[in-house]
């Protein structure tokens, strides 16, 4: 395998394609008829998907840095960088997002039946967004691709989403453009420090090299992280994210959760850690993040506990599994970083089902409320059995990708901060207290409902659909290694560089 | 007794035969292929019974019994296999003189810096006998299963579950690391989950699953954190190297000791139903018959004395959680004993014995009798097996006769049964020598094995602190006679006296078939001859081993002492010596008769006030009234729990939703929002006041900052 990817040089043109093939395919798309734009997304996003695979093979496992990795002036004037790259960690996130694409497309299909070419070109265009977000080894680069991401989310829930879709949309747009209004006054300071060493540049690895002092850190520190944990989100900055869900269509639902939560978690290991190691171990920082990470677990379980709607107790969930990933980062711990992001990756997958199975009932029964199901286990025997399986991937039972992600990250948080850690660890409480009512209520119980005696079960395309992402909770739950040890290096330079960067001397005129 | 030579054991020169392990991973995989192929077989049933339920049908689906013989071949089979290929390795450690575990390892799990968790087997003279019992009392199971569940639509889906449970119940025992040991830990709680809940349909059934996962979950957290505990100090989670090392990285009675070894407790606690989280057992008798004898009293809910067993070494150094594993073990016999002298319900009170003997365990290994605690798992799987089993064929004919006249009376109540033993002969016989057994009368294997529970305790009071063991060795004495009453109690209740079914009823009563009355006549011979494998030597040289004609003496001991002598030689190097007589005198043999006596005289003496009871069945019965009534209603602690600890959840859950969320956090989001459409008042001027355009205009003020700062 190594060697046909050599022959075809697919280290040099892989994350090009990955980034603007979804953005040919939008083109392909809007020139098509309608009816047939949904089939030609599924075969793009597939091919791509497909493609992708090949970076397994071609990442050298052991090496920490970027690879794949190619830079070429894009503004040069402002030092602006056309700069790609994957590490360990970005390789997941690239590879989870062209896994999601195409079950998400496919999962579309029945759900979005209006201007259907417009969905899909959005769609696409917002991967093009995604993946760059994940591969961007340039500030200025990763910031177009960070609001990029923004703008067809924005139109997926506000033109295919809900009832309220207008305020969640709105609600969304807002929440994340303030955050990143400020992450971007952020980059500027930092394009102006690097400026001291010549000329300007917003590439990545420029930055990286400047020196900053404790207080330009910590300041620089709030804006970015404030950008990010909105994103994530984190306790308190999540409210956003329970109406935005319960609003937005089946699919947008799935690719917020999968994919678009990560991103703040991924711009805390990419940029917070590695710019401003400093800040990233000042006692009062970690503690903050710790102390909301860990809130973030409890108080969404049990606010997810209460939920009569399903999908919002499944938005909810995501505040808490999110806050296994930010206290993992925070611990500044291999186990916990590591730990993090098998979360991320699990509940990528995991939380996506969740959302697919919810949108399935809801086409066919037009509700979300638990309480209008009930004894769905007999008529839709393939059906429960995908969601209990999802279900308990979520609440991470040992044997499935949950677990190893909850089980590292909170073993790395006790290693530095055992009483977060103990805190934190309830959350396996109370992820059964919330997820178990629901399972119960929706599968389990009296048949009671004449609409749901004759609801059909699982079609050959929702199979489809959810098998391999079924197939993919076990396999990484039992076998995580490999996913591991590809992580590994990358996250070790990550904590070597936050150990080992004193902060520069504070200036004499501050 | 022979406590003190256990390092000089070790160093004994013979030359031993090697014990070769004879394909383990098959013994765990057999069982999960059980699952798969009978899982497959029940999604084909299920599609079919779901279309029924779409065309129309209730009820009665359209049954097509096809695949049950599929069903019926597979789903005993693999555990029948297994437990053959159990015997074998039995037979090749059991001649060959084993010091050191044997570590199969297949594949590397998790991965990643210091932490090495590999996907790995552990066989030694513990996991052995634990694997013996799963299979072999778990085979018993499945075929008296297949009786009991013939005429159930789910029969396919039944048996799926049933073998799963058996695979990851062999993963607890088997695992060689703490984390592979909590695969099946959380994983046999699944299993339990979901065959609680097997009738699913019916409300309280999927609750009674439910709760019992969640009260599971409050250990599964102690687990958790005491493997977190574990990794900072041993930097491994690998039994084969935690243990070894303990001695020398531990501190005896230290904090850190003490503290991994609570948090593992809590977790015990939560699996085997010990105060406080014992709760959700009563309600798992929601579940199939089979499925309360093999999860609910034989297997899953031993596995916290397992795993005190198992980490003796490190319960050895922690003499504080150790006096807290006896205190709770005692407590909850106690407890449970008392509530199950007014139940109603004959598996309630089966139930509510199996927590208290479960309490009996927990106190032998926490006086440090380790070995005594997996004597009285091994007896109790045998005697409590039978118990359920044989309350599994009376229920099963209560119901076959009720439901021919259509009579909705509880089956499970006894005091709708009365004069069984006429109908069913063989399932009295069997209950009589399980109960006989339990109740502790000599030869039986209960008796045996209880003994030393209560012997070993009393020895404890001459060692720390003696007050609290002579307490405890009081209220033990006192359980075991609760036992003999609440038992014979049962078996008079059910069994004997005139017959409350009805007449119409009562001519419908059989005896179970033969597939379901074999398992209890092996089981009922189990429960006679299961307590001779640890004869100790004094005993078996009185007249209660009739001057040494019992077969054996002292085997488990010896067997297990290769696991356990670590844990003894630390007892011994900061106990000392053991003592060798009960706290007011007297030797082994004294007690060990005394008790016999007792235990029969109380049989006796509650099988005649029995005889006299006026018992009216459930329909007509007035509600119990003063103390009974306490005891009736479990002394409340259901109700307590719901008042102090679910309502305040779900009242914190609700304020963090309605309050918190919405009003606080939400209010200042919005109202920042409201401050700033106010004072954008000016720039709406400029905007078509159509709300997707702040879209646009949020990005143009993107950029508008951005060339504002650039230049």
């Amino acid at each position: 395998m190594t060697s046909l990817l050599q022959a075809v040089a697919f280290d040099s043109w892989i994350l090009h394609v990955l980034v603007w093939g979804p953005m040919a395919a939008m083109l392909h798309v809007l020139l098509e008829d309608e009816e047939r734009s949904g089939h030609i997304a599924f075969g793009w996003t597939l091919a791509l998907f497909v493609v992708s695979l090949g970076l397994w093979w071609s990442f050298t496992v052991g090496d920490p840095g970027f690879q794949m990795a190619s830079s070429v002036p894009w503004i040069e004037a402002w030092g602006v960088h056309y700069a790609l790259g994957i590490d360990g960690i970005s390789l997941f996130m690239v590879l989870l997002s062209c896994f999601t694409a195409p079950i998400t497309i496919l999962g579309s299909f029945r759900y979005i039946t209006r201007r259907r070419k417009s969905f899909y070109a959005l769609m696409l265009l917002l991967q093009t967004g995604i993946i760059g977000v994940f591969t961007a080894l340039d500030l200025m680069l990763f910031y177009v691709f960070f609001e990029l991401t923004l703008v067809p989310m924005y139109f997926i829930v506000g033109v295919w989403g809900g009832k309220r879709r207008i305020y969640a949309a709105v609600k969304f747009f807002l929440y994340t453009a303030v955050g990143s209004l400020l992450m971007l006054v952020g980059i500027l300071y930092l394009y102006a420090a690097t400026a001291g060493a010549g000329d300007g540049s917003f590439a990545y690895l420029d930055i990286l090299g400047v020196s900053l002092s404790m207080r330009e850190q910590l300041w620089l520190f709030a804006a970015f992280a404030l950008a990010f944990s909105i994103k994530v989100p984190l306790f308190p900055f999540h409210t956003w994210l329970p109406d935005a869900h319960v609003e937005a269509p089946t699919p947008g639902s799935v690719v917020l959760a999968a994919i678009l939560l990560k991103m703040g978690t991924y711009g805390f290991l990419r940029f917070l850690l590695p710019f401003f190691p400093a800040a990233s171990q000042h006692p009062s920082v970690v503690t903050v993040m710790l102390v909301l990470g860990t809130a973030g677990i409890v108080y969404a379980a049990w606010v997810a506990a209460v939920q009569p709607d399903a999908k919002k107790l499944v938005a909810y969930t995501s505040v808490a599994h999110m806050g296994f990933v930010v206290i993992g980062i925070f611990a500044l711990t291999l186990n916990g970083i590591q730990g993090g992001l098998v979360v991320m990756i699990s509940h990528g997958i995991s939380t996506g089902a969740l959302f697919l199975i919810l949108g399935m009932l809801y086409e066919r029964r037009h509700t979300r409320l638990t309480g209008e199901f009930g004894g769905l286990a007999r008529v839709a025997p393939m059906l429960a059995l995908a969601l209990v399986i999802t279900a308990l991937a979520s609440i991470g039972l040992p044997g499935t990708s949950g677990f190893v992600g909850e089980f590292l990250a909170l073993l790395g948080t006790f290693e530095t901060h055992p009483v977060t850690a103990v805190i934190a660890t309830s959350g396996v409480i109370f992820a059964a207290y919330y997820m178990l009512p629901m399972v119960q209520r929706v599968l389990f119980n009296e048949l009671d409902r004449e609409e749901n005696r004759s609801m059909p079960d699982l079609s050959r395309r929702e199979i489809f659909i959810l098998s391999p992402m079924v197939a993919l909770m076990i396999v990484i739950g039992v076998a995580p290694t490999p996913i591991l040890e590809r992580m590994e290096p990358s996250v070790e330079a990550i904590l070597e560089r936050v150990h080992t960067t004193p902060p520069a001397e504070e200036p004499a005129d501050s | 007794m022979t406590l003190a030579p256990f390092p000089s054991l070790l160093q004994e020169g013979a030359q031993p035969a090697a014990y070769e392990p004879v394909l383990p991973g098959l013994i765990v995989l057999l069982p999960l292929l059980g699952f798969l192929v009978n899982g497959v077989l029940a999604m084909r049933v299920g599609a079919r019974a779901a279309a029924a339920v779409r065309a129309g049908a209730d009820g009665a689906e359209h049954q097509d019994d096809g695949h049950k013989r599929w069903v019926t071949l597979v789903g005993p089979g693999v555990v029948g296999l297994s437990f053959v290929l159990v015997l074998l390795n039995f037979a090749g450690m059991f001649h060959a003189d084993l010091h050191d575990p044997v570590v199969v390892s297949y594949w590397s799990w998790m991965v990643t810096g210091a932490l090495e968790v590999d996907a790995a087997l552990q066989l030694d003279q513990l996991s052995m006998i634990m694997m013996l019992v799963v299979t072999g009392v778990g085979f018993l199971i499945h075929v008296f299963s297949v009786g009991y569940m013939h005429d159930d639509p789910g029969y396919a889906r039944y048996f799926s579950y049933l073998n799963l449970f058996v695979f990851f119940m062999l993963v607890l025992v088997l695992g060689a690391s703490f984390p592979v040991m909590f695969v099946g830990w959380e994983g046999v709680g699944l299993c339990s989950y979901l065959l609680i809940g097997f009738w699913f349909q019916d409300r309280e059934k999927a609750d009674a699953g439910k709760k019992a996962f969640i009260v599971n979950r409050i250990g599964d957290f102690g687990f958790l954190v005491a493997m977190f505990l574990v990794f900072t100090t041993f930097g491994t989670l690998a039994f084969a190297e935690v243990f070894p090392e303990a001695p020398a990285l531990l501190e005896y009675g230290g904090a850190t000791v003490t503290a991994i070894t609570l948090f593992f407790f809590l977790g015990a606690a939560g699996k085997s139903a010990q105060i406080p989280l014992y709760v959700w057992l009563p309600d798992a008798m929601a579940g199939p018959t089979p499925v309360s004898a093999l999860i609910h009293a034989a297997t899953m809910v031993t596995a916290g004395v397992y795993m005190v067993a198992r980490m003796a070494v490190l319960f050895a150094l922690a003499p504080v959680s150790s006096a807290v594993v006896a205190t709770v073990g005692v407590l909850t016999a106690l407890l449970a004993a008392t509530i199950a002298l007014a139940q109603y319900d004959i598996k309630k009170v089966l139930a509510y014995s199996t927590i208290s003997q479960l309490g009996y365990m927990f106190l032998a290994v926490g006086v440090g009798a380790y070995y005594v605690g997996i004597f009285h798992l091994m007896t109790h799987a045998f005697f409590k097996a039978l118990l359920f089993l044989g309350s599994g064929a009376v229920i099963h004919a209560m119901h076959h006769a009720l439901h021919r006249t259509h009579s909705h009376a509880d089956p499970q109540d006894m005091r709708n049964m009365g004069g069984l033993r006429a109908s069913m002969p063989v399932t009295w016989i069997t209950m009589w020598i399980a109960t006989l057994a339990i109740a502790g009368v000599w030869p039986l294997a209960g008796f045996f094995s209880k003994d030393e529970i209560i012997w070993y305790a009393g020895l404890a009071a001459s060692s720390s602190y003696p007050a609290l063991f002579t307490v405890l060795w009081v209220l033990a004495l006192a359980t075991a006679l609760l036992t003999a009453i609440y038992m014979t109690r049962l078996m008079v209740m059910t069994f004997h006296g005139a017959n409350r079914t009805g007449r119409e009823e009562a001519r419908h009563l059989h005896e179970a078939p033969r597939v379901m009355t074999i398992p209890l006549v092996v089981l009922a011979v189990l429960s006679v001859v299961g307590g001779w494998v640890n004869v100790p030597e004094e005993v078996a040289a009185s007249v209660l081993g009739l001057a040494g004609a019992l077969p054996t003496s002292e085997w488990l001991h010896h067997w297990l002492e290769p696991i356990t002598a670590g844990a003894a030689a630390i007892r011994y190097e900061h106990l000392g010596e053991p003592a060798h007589a009960a706290p007011f005198g007297g030797g082994e043999v004294l007690w060990a008769g005394l008790s016999t006596l007792a235990a029969l005289a109380l049989v006796l003496f509650t099988a005649r006030a029995a005889a006299r009871w006026k018992v009216v069945p459930a329909a007509r019965a007035a509600a119990p009234t003063g103390f009974k009534s306490l005891l009736f209603n479990k002394w409340y602690v259901d109700e307590f729990y719901d008042r102090f600890v679910v309502q305040p959840v779900l009242a914190a859950s609700r304020f963090s939703w309605r309050v918190i969320d919405a009003v606080l956090i939400d209010g200042a989001v919005n109202g920042l929002g409201l401050v700033t459409r106010a004072g954008g008042a000016f720039v709406s001027l400029f905007q078509t006041g159509q709300v997707n355009t702040y879209a646009l205009v949020l990005t143009l003020g993107v950029l508008a900052i951005l060339g504002f700062v650039v230049f």
